[in-house]
């Protein structure tokens, strides 16, 4: 419906997604992964530079649509300031949001603009495009607590 | 010269239509009538239907045939004495031998029934792997959809063969002057597509099959979006092998053919083995039953087969050369409705008369996933993506592309409709 459409492209997706933060290219990054979406191609490239465990810089170049542009611009704006344990955190409890009947983001984890992100929720084709992002962070995270070479990680799941 | 939809009777007992000039509302509703999906309303606006090429709506005779079917005969085939294992292997047949007509096929038994185009040339390729050794070419194109590109490449690993793929031009053609460069004594087998999913472009499969038998080379189409929507002669067109599906035909899913020259099907060997397939079964042994029964292994799509031949009679009374008319009208009139706007790319051919009914568009200013999502807030249903054929598009030069693609129901108030809504999603992305 049109009104669901002014949903899912409300104003503060379109401004993430015309002037996405994190877009300045990381040079040195500390953990670095890209994510793809098979099924449509979108592409994301993510890079970290941290503060002992702490993120401090946060660039993620998107290749794709309006929705995984705006994902990432919400990363970036979001992750900035937390620990990996707390980009891990939040990172997992919007995959489960999105995936399941739960309630809201909870207030504690301040998931700021990506609790607009969830009303992508209505629309089943796309949920890959809003998780792509963070999938793409986990695998980071993963990749850089394991000490496992950087990998692809993909949201067909 | 608007030419919507007039060749449509309505449904027994409705007045035929008269054939004015403009948009008649009596035939888009006799043509609704006809398809009745057509009748919903997506979104709260009328259903606008233009992704034929991934597949087609089924008329009312098809959806009949196959509820028929279920409630009336259905029967294994081929294996029963009783009264409806008779009647569910007549209609199996008749699917047979009225495909093989459509087509031009002198004898039925050229005629393979299988679970789709994909699976028919998956047979093709594996078929012949026996004919094939290390260093053997096969060439294709580089506009092929995954489903004639990747059995290529699972059986080149296997077997160490080469692939080669003819290039395509900037207007979206095949470059037939790298042709007699890449056929060569080495070249076993040619496939290409007859008419492109994505770029519309209709290949010369005529001449590339003569040039491609004077190597020796074995030719095989894939005729998925060319049969039911412009004239298509399998012996006019030379090849070996034709694969296409039934849905993308007005017919139901879950069937497909692969169509061969007698000498070709002798030569193929099956994929697929159990019952229905073979002649004699020892402990240890087995022979094959004959063409075309050995390559249908097991029980087949007998409901999808029963229904086919209501699509066909549809095709036959609107006639292709009016449907190839009716399209070639529809994808003119979307190349130029589509060329008024602006930071708009569209691919392949120029000529609607050089072209499929399909145009594929990138819109600079909004991702294709999300016009396709906006235009479906206004009930257009386009296609989004790489249609399967990542390849062609990394030679585009984008990751995806949106596709309204053409079925003998669509009118040129669909485009009309489109065009709104391209506007519509402009203006929320402005």
């Amino acid at each position: 419906m049109i009104g669901e459409m002014d949903e899912l492209y409300r104003e503060v997706i379109l401004d993430h997604h015309r002037a996405p933060r994190g877009s300045a290219v990381i040079d040195t990054p500390d953990l670095e992964a890209e994510g793809k979406n098979p099924s449509c191609g979108d592409e994301l490239t993510l890079k970290l530079r941290l503060d002992g465990d702490c993120v401090v810089e946060v660039s993620a170049v998107t290749c794709g649509c309006a929705i995984a542009t705006a994902s990432g611009s919400i990363l970036a704006e979001l992750v900035t300031g937390r620990t990996l344990a707390e980009v891990r955190q939040l990172a997992d409890a919007f995959r489960e949001h999105m995936h399941g009947d739960g309630d809201e983001l909870p207030d504690e984890l301040d998931p700021g603009d990506l609790d607009i992100l969830t009303s992508v929720r209505r629309f089943p084709a796309r949920i890959k495009c809003a998780l792509l992002p963070w999938m793409t962070a986990l695998e980071a995270i993963a990749s850089h607590t394991q000490d496992r070479p950087v990998g692809v990680s993909t949201t067909e799941v | 010269m608007r030419s919507d939809l007039h060749f449509l009777k309505g449904p027994a007992g409705a007045s035929a239509c008269e054939g004015q000039d403009g948009d008649c509302i009596r035939c888009g509703a006799i043509c609704v009538e006809r398809f009745p999906v057509l009748k919903r309303l997506v979104n709260g606006h009328r259903l606008v239907y233009l992704d034929s090429a991934a597949t087609a709506q089924k008329p009312e005779g098809v959806i009949a045939a196959q509820a028929r079917y279920y409630r009336r005969h259905n029967a294994n085939v081929h294996r029963g004495m009783h009264t409806l294992a008779s009647e569910a292997t007549d209609l199996y047949e008749t699917c047979r031998r009225r495909t093989a007509r459509f087509l031009g096929v002198t004898r039925p038994e050229q005629v393979i029934m299988t679970n789709g185009a994909t699976g028919a040339l998956n047979l093709a390729a594996f078929g012949l792997r026996h004919t094939l050794n290390p260093g053997d070419e096969i060439l294709l194109t580089e506009m092929e959809h995954h489903a004639n590109l990747v059995p290529w490449i699972k059986l080149a690993r296997q077997e160490g063969l080469l692939l080669r793929h003819i290039p395509v031009t900037d207007d979206g053609r095949l470059d037939l002057g790298a042709l007699p460069e890449m056929l060569t004594d080495r070249t076993r087998i040619v496939s290409l597509t007859h008419a492109s999913n994505v770029l519309g472009t209709i290949n010369p499969v005529a001449e590339i099959a003569a040039a491609a038998h004077k190597r020796g080379a074995v030719v095989i189409v894939d005729a998925a979006q060319s049969v039911g929507h412009m004239p298509v002669d399998f012996d006019a067109l030379g090849v070996d092998l034709l694969a296409f599906s039934a849905h993308k035909v007005y017919g139901p899913m879950g069937l497909g053919f692969l169509v061969g020259t007698p000498e070709i099907l002798s030569r193929l060997e099956p994929v697929e083995f159990g019952g229905e397939m073979i002649e004699t079964v020892t402990l240890d042994d087995a022979t094959w039953a004959d063409v075309p029964h050995r390559f249908e292994a097991g029980t087949p799509n007998v409901a999808a087969a029963a229904a086919f031949p209501a699509a066909l009679d549809l095709i036959e009374e609107a006639t292709l050369e009016r449907i190839r008319t009716h399209e070639i009208q529809l994808t003119g009139y979307a190349l130029e409705t589509l060329s008024a706007f602006d930071e708009l790319t569209i691919y392949g051919p120029d000529d609607p008369s050089q072209r499929g009914g399909l145009v594929s568009f990138h819109d600079a200013k909004i991702h294709p996933h999300d016009l396709a999502q906006l235009l479906d807030a206004r009930g257009v249903a386009v296609r989004a993506g790489h249609h399967c054929a990542q390849p062609l598009h990394r030679r585009l030069g984008v990751v995806a592309t949106a596709r309204a693609s053409f079925g003998l129901y669509n009118s040129h108030d669909d485009i009309d409709a489109m065009a709104d809504a391209i506007r519509y999603a402009r203006e929320v992305f402005a």
